[in-house]
């Protein structure tokens, strides 16, 4: 079984955002950085379909060089190896990273086989394009499920979960296939030591696709106004516990 | 100039077709013309009836589903797409203003294409009144695009008070401590009637299970009061509050970014302070 991982570096941005003076970026300077969480669940699941059925997994990034780090993270948690499609850190709209990635995943694939499955996250967490992986699964010509809370192999096909107001839609579709993912798929496990160590030595294979021109292309960014929200102070411990009660009676949930 | 509306029969729906006018005439596709759902089905459908119409924009809600096709669309018809914009203004290029990290940043982008495939951010429009548009028809589809289609449900695991939908959510974060210092955030929220949610360092830690969690990669909530119970309040945190009305929240940090943006806040202890609002609670039953 072969499967594939696509993920996104993005910073962990704490609790409040800071543009950089063009206002095309967020300021990084002080933040640390993580694959998006929907994508650390697609990271997990494609290890735990190989650690059960045996076979080559991968992980896929692109974005700037220090997103390798990412992807060691992805094979400290397992991941067999990675590929790296370097950019120079400006930013790349959904259907630009789509095709490279394709370009990719096709290069891998004529040599080493089809992919059975290639996660991706449902949406980034930064810009939240919503279209990579369904762009890709069209590329491929395979049938792409979205949003997925549970996944589960069934002989040749997969049996995925959507989440959808009301519970959970299921859907069946033959292998290969393109799944995107959410967080709560699984709970991802922490990197151990040895596994730290090992994803040292795991090969990074690097490439430096050129950007095209954006379709959608990034202007500026802007923190949006606050919802004027006035905090107002109940008191200090204990005591506070009527005040409490009363925005509840006043609330009318009480 | 036509314009092709995919309909989910909501507000954000209306939200879309509101935006939509604006680019010119709509017309309206609806999201459940395929029974069951087969997202595939659908772009082709909206594919066709864009061509049809020469439509020079594509709408739709930024639901799920509605982001879903219109990848799908993009796909297939080899468009850009502009997920979840509160404005837009037509021209060459098309200029829109949409969000990301779930609402924490607004961009400004330019959308370059012969016809622009957007959709709206749910609750960020008002939605006018206006007529409403006439229906495409749409022929059968090919059998290769509903091989992705609901084949059967699932109904939710538990069954307490919904999240997406509680009046009253009491949440609590890494300042609750333990998987059983939950037993306080439980007690008040029963008394209440409220829904327990967390934060996603919760989750993580494994303390919840993720359907608990608030946030931008978790549950979006609109409750009347939502009770924040040593939660520091990340921004992925704070994208699933956008809808909350009144927000209380407890912290030992009075400089929490959740403090700042509460509407009440108690600061002090919540392993007293929580216990003492139950007791409160019962003082008025």
């Amino acid at each position: 079984m072969r499967i594939a991982a696509c993920i996104k570096r993005v910073p962990i941005t704490g609790g409040r955002i800071l543009l950089t003076e063009d206002a095309r970026a967020i300021n990084t300077q002080h933040l640390g950085f993580t694959m998006s969480p929907h994508e650390e669940c697609g990271v997990e699941e494609a290890v735990r379909l190989i650690e059960a059925n045996k076979g080559d997994s991968v992980v896929l990034t692109l974005g700037p060089p220090e997103a390798v780090d990412q992807l060691r993270d992805a094979m400290a948690l397992g991941i067999d190896r990675a590929i790296h499609l370097q950019t120079d850190g400006q930013e790349w709209d959904g259907e630009s990273t789509a095709s490279a990635l394709l370009e990719a995943i096709r290069a891998d694939e004529a040599a080493n086989g089809p992919f059975d499955i290639i996660f991706f996250g449902n949406e980034s967490a930064d810009s939240g394009g919503f279209q990579v992986g369904i762009r890709v699964a069209y590329g491929l010509g395979r049938p792409c499920v979205t949003g997925l809370k549970k996944v589960t192999l069934e002989g040749s096909s997969v049996r995925c979960e959507q989440e959808v107001d009301g519970g959970r839609d299921v859907y069946v579709v033959p292998l290969p296939a393109v799944l995107t993912v959410k967080e709560g798929l699984n709970l991802p496990r922490y990197p151990s030591v040895p596994g730290k160590m090992r994803a040292r030595s795991k090969p990074v294979a690097v490439s430096d696709p050129s950007r095209p021109a954006p379709r959608l292309e990034l202007v500026t960014l802007a923190v949006p106004a606050g919802q004027g929200r006035r905090a107002e102070s109940l008191g200090s411990g204990v005591t506070a516990a009527p005040a409490v009660v009363e925005v509840l009676r006043k609330a009318g949930v009480l | 100039m036509t314009v092709l509306v995919l309909m989910e029969g909501s507000d954000a729906s209306r939200q879309a077709l509101t935006l939509a006018r604006k680019f010119g005439d709509p017309r309206a596709l609806r999201m459940d013309a395929i029974q069951p759902f087969a997202p595939e089905a659908i772009a082709a459908a909206l594919a066709h009836a864009a061509d049809e119409l020469n439509a020079s924009a594509v709408f739709a809600a930024g639901t799920e589903r509605g982001n879903e096709v219109m990848a799908r669309l993009a796909a297939r018809t080899r468009l850009p797409f502009a997920a979840n914009c509160i404005a837009a203004t037509p021209g060459d290029p098309v200029a829109v203003t949409r969000v990301r990290w779930g609402g924490s940043l607004l961009e400004e982008a330019r959308l370059h294409g012969p016809r622009s495939l957007i959709t709206v951010a749910p609750h960020t429009v008002p939605a006018d009144s206006g007529p409403a548009p006439a229906e495409m028809e749409i022929g059968p589809p090919a059998a290769a695009d509903l091989l992705v289609q609901v084949s059967g449900h699932v109904a939710p695991a538990n069954g307490g008070v919904s999240l997406a939908t509680a009046k009253v959510v009491v949440s609590g974060g890494r300042g609750v401590g333990s998987k059983e210092g939950f037993a306080i955030i439980e007690e008040l929220a029963g008394l209440l009637g409220a829904a327990v949610g967390c934060s996603r360092a919760v989750t993580s830690a494994g303390w919840r299970p993720h359907t608990d969690q608030v946030g931008q990669t978790g549950t979006k909530v609109a409750p009347e009061v939502y009770i924040a119970c040593g939660i520091s309040g990340a921004t992925q945190h704070m994208a699933g509050l956008k809808g909350a009305k009144r927000i209380v929240a407890i912290n030992s940090d009075p400089q929490a970014p959740l403090m700042l943006n509460a509407d009440y806040t108690v600061t002090g202890d919540l392993k007293e302070i929580v216990p003492a609002i139950s007791a409160e609670v019962r003082k008025h039953r």
